[in-house]
């Protein structure tokens, strides 16, 4: 079973969001996703300075089997990427929730409280097994 | 060993061969480069060891099977080689006269008629080198047709989520932004999800059908009817043509345009990359934007037509007339078949995967859509298989190469996890596909007894088990001589 922490806030397509304070939340993706995926070879980051929608393409990880999008879960402006990730995408397989992929000026903080919670997203993860 | 390290500077092909005085006078002299270029110099002999070497330790269509699904890895007919190898096709110059040409372009025009006959398509063009080529095309025509009704505002290309990645590629390098379309449990499209896609903004939507999940798309009739009321086009990607070959047209679908893979479907060579032939087809409307050149028979003489006679096409594809060697197998496959043949092409690919599909099921392998009938080909996932036994797909696929077998397409479609893609083709015989469902099973118990002897596979390979992950994070590409 994946590692899925208490205090992070997820969406159904497998990202997590952590509150950083100031109306700034950082985004991942999920030790469920990076286990899906496999050794990550490549990190595609966002622009800073983009507006992003929930739902919306922020970002791409490929891994040797696969690529696939990186969702935001959250509206609002990217004010930030983590440039380390282009160097060293292994980083996300190996510490997913310390390796944030890029962080996102709320345009409403209140959002987050909507995202699912740990309990939510790993009913989710196992609804996806069956 | 690389050909470069073969190589001893001033080592010729004609070793005892009297020195020729090199033939380069009629080249001025601010022409000539200064520096020797650095290509490998070896003996003749030496040169045919290499790669006679390097091609028995290739894993082929002609040594092993070859499930590879999606790729139609079938026999490429012997016949349809030699026929274009014929010297007058061979030594043909592509910039040679028409009227030296006749021959060859009767041949291109006549799978012109072919190809736009057994799609349901109104025009054809042989231009595309390739798949991808092809689907650039047909999205150009799409766009430039958009563009001549003045219907600037559509912007977007619906692509399903279980496509190939070459569709939004396509789309984009067309300069659209894509939308993706779920698909729904049982493999069709989710027609809730493209009604609420589908608006003013809709340029048209890609689909392959059969789709990459080895099914057949039910509601294609009603999925044709919503992008056309919204004012959308229709792309068929041909990859999975096979499965309906001589049976269904495209064209009767509703599809406005398509390509064709002639490596996969019409049986030429592929792999390594290539050369391919994407020809595309065309309805009525899109047929002033096809690619040129087009081959044209007035009744007397047949003539390529360019951008002069076909002023509002995309344009040239290609500095000639497409991959000639290519046209040409698949043109002589075609007429070594004809109608009757390519329908035993779609019965007998589509018979080959679901007794391949129904004999592994019995065998206790999971298909990934189990309620659904096979096309020419299906998956199986070996989720069960990774939880129960702690071997994975790809230990599952490099095992098969040890037992003389090319594995099928692993972890795609996306949307499958721990999936195999397997796709027989109409030309392996029954006793090779109960061979491959007797090397799954003992690999399966290989598994249960001996994991390492699975997790560890390839064993009897020129080369073990590549650092995948390695390769694509550090690519090493360049050849360097030793310092």
């Amino acid at each position: 079973m994946s590692e899925i922490p208490d205090d992070l806030r997820y969406t159904a397509t497998h990202e997590w969001a952590r509150d950083e304070g100031d109306g700034i939340a950082a985004v991942g993706i999920t030790d469920h996703a990076q286990e899906l995926l496999g050794d990550l070879v490549f990190v595609e980051l966002p622009e800073p300075g983009t507006d992003v929608a929930a739902g919306g393409e922020c970002g791409v990880v490929e891994s040797v089997k696969a690529a696939s999008d990186v969702y935001s879960p959250l509206d609002g402006e990217v004010v930030e990427v983590n440039e380390a990730l282009a160097d060293s995408p292994e980083g996300i397989n190996e510490a997913p929730y310390e390796n944030w992929i890029f962080k996102v000026k709320m345009a409403d903080p209140a959002q987050l409280e909507a995202l699912l919670d740990a309990a939510a997203y790993a009913e989710a993860v196992e609804a996806e097994e069956h | 060993m690389l050909i470069f390290q073969h190589s001893r500077p001033g080592r010729r092909a004609r070793a005892q061969a009297p020195k020729e005085k090199a033939g380069l006078d009629a080249i001025p002299e601010q022409f000539l480069r200064r520096s020797r270029p650095r290509l490998p110099e070896v003996s003749e002999l030496q040169a045919v060891r290499h790669y006679t070497r390097l091609s028995q330790k290739n894993f082929s269509i002609d040594t092993q099977f070859y499930p590879l699904g999606s790729c139609t890895m079938k026999y490429n007919p012997r016949g349809a080689n030699r026929l274009a190898m014929l010297p007058g096709f061979l030594a043909r110059h592509p910039l040679a006269p028409e009227s030296h040409s006749q021959g060859f372009l009767s041949a291109m025009h006549e799978l012109q008629e072919i190809l736009a006959k057994v799609t349901g398509m109104a025009a054809v063009s042989l231009a595309p080198m390739a798949g991808a080529q092809g689907e650039f095309a047909g999205v150009a025509m799409i766009r430039a047709y958009h563009q001549a009704r003045g219907d600037g505002g559509r912007t977007e290309i619906l692509v399903p989520d279980a496509a190939h990645g070459t569709n939004p590629a396509s789309a984009v390098m067309c300069g659209y932004r894509v939308r993706e379309i779920p698909t729904l449990a049982e493999g069709d499209v989710d027609l809730e999800a493209l009604r609420r896609a589908l608006g003013p903004q809709t340029a048209g939507i890609m689909l392959t059908n059969p789709s990459t999940l080895g099914v057949f798309e039910r509601h294609i009739a009603t999925i044709a009817e919503m992008v056309h009321e919204a004012g959308g086009l229709l792309y068929y990607d041909g990859a999975n043509l096979n499965a309906i070959l001589g049976r269904v047209r495209p064209g009767d679908m509703g599809f406005d345009v398509i390509h064709v893979n002639l490596h996969k479907t019409f049986s030429t060579p592929h792999g390594g990359g290539g050369p391919g032939a994407g020809p595309v087809g065309v309805g009525e409307r899109l047929a002033p934007y096809l690619p040129v050149p087009l081959v044209d028979f007035d009744g007397h003489d047949y003539r390529l037509l360019t951008e002069k006679e076909r002023p509002e096409s995309i344009g040239r594809l290609s500095a000639f007339a497409g991959n000639a060697g290519v046209l040409l197998r698949a043109y002589v496959y075609a007429k070594m078949l004809g109608a009757e043949g390519m329908r035993r092409v779609a019965d007998y690919s589509t018979l080959n995967a679901n007794y391949l599909m129904k004999r592994l099921r019995a065998a206790g392998f999971t298909p990934a859509y189990p309620s659904r009938r096979a096309t020419h080909e299906f998956i199986i996932t070996l989720k069960q298989e990774a939880k129960e036994l702690g071997v994975n797909a790809m230990d599952f696929a490099k095992r098969l190469l040890d037992l003389g077998m090319h594995a099928p397409t692993t972890y795609f479609p996306l949307l499958v996890p721990e999936c195999f893609l397997i796709e027989p083709t109409e030309t392996e015989a029954k006793e090779t596909l109960d061979a491959f469902v007797e090397a799954m099973v003992r690999i399966r118990e290989e598994a249960r007894e001996a994991p390492e002897k699975v997790k560890g596979a390839p064993w009897t390979l020129p080369v073990r088990r590549l650092d995948d992950v390695r390769a694509a994070r550090e690519p090493d590409l360049k050849w360097e001589p030793p310092a």
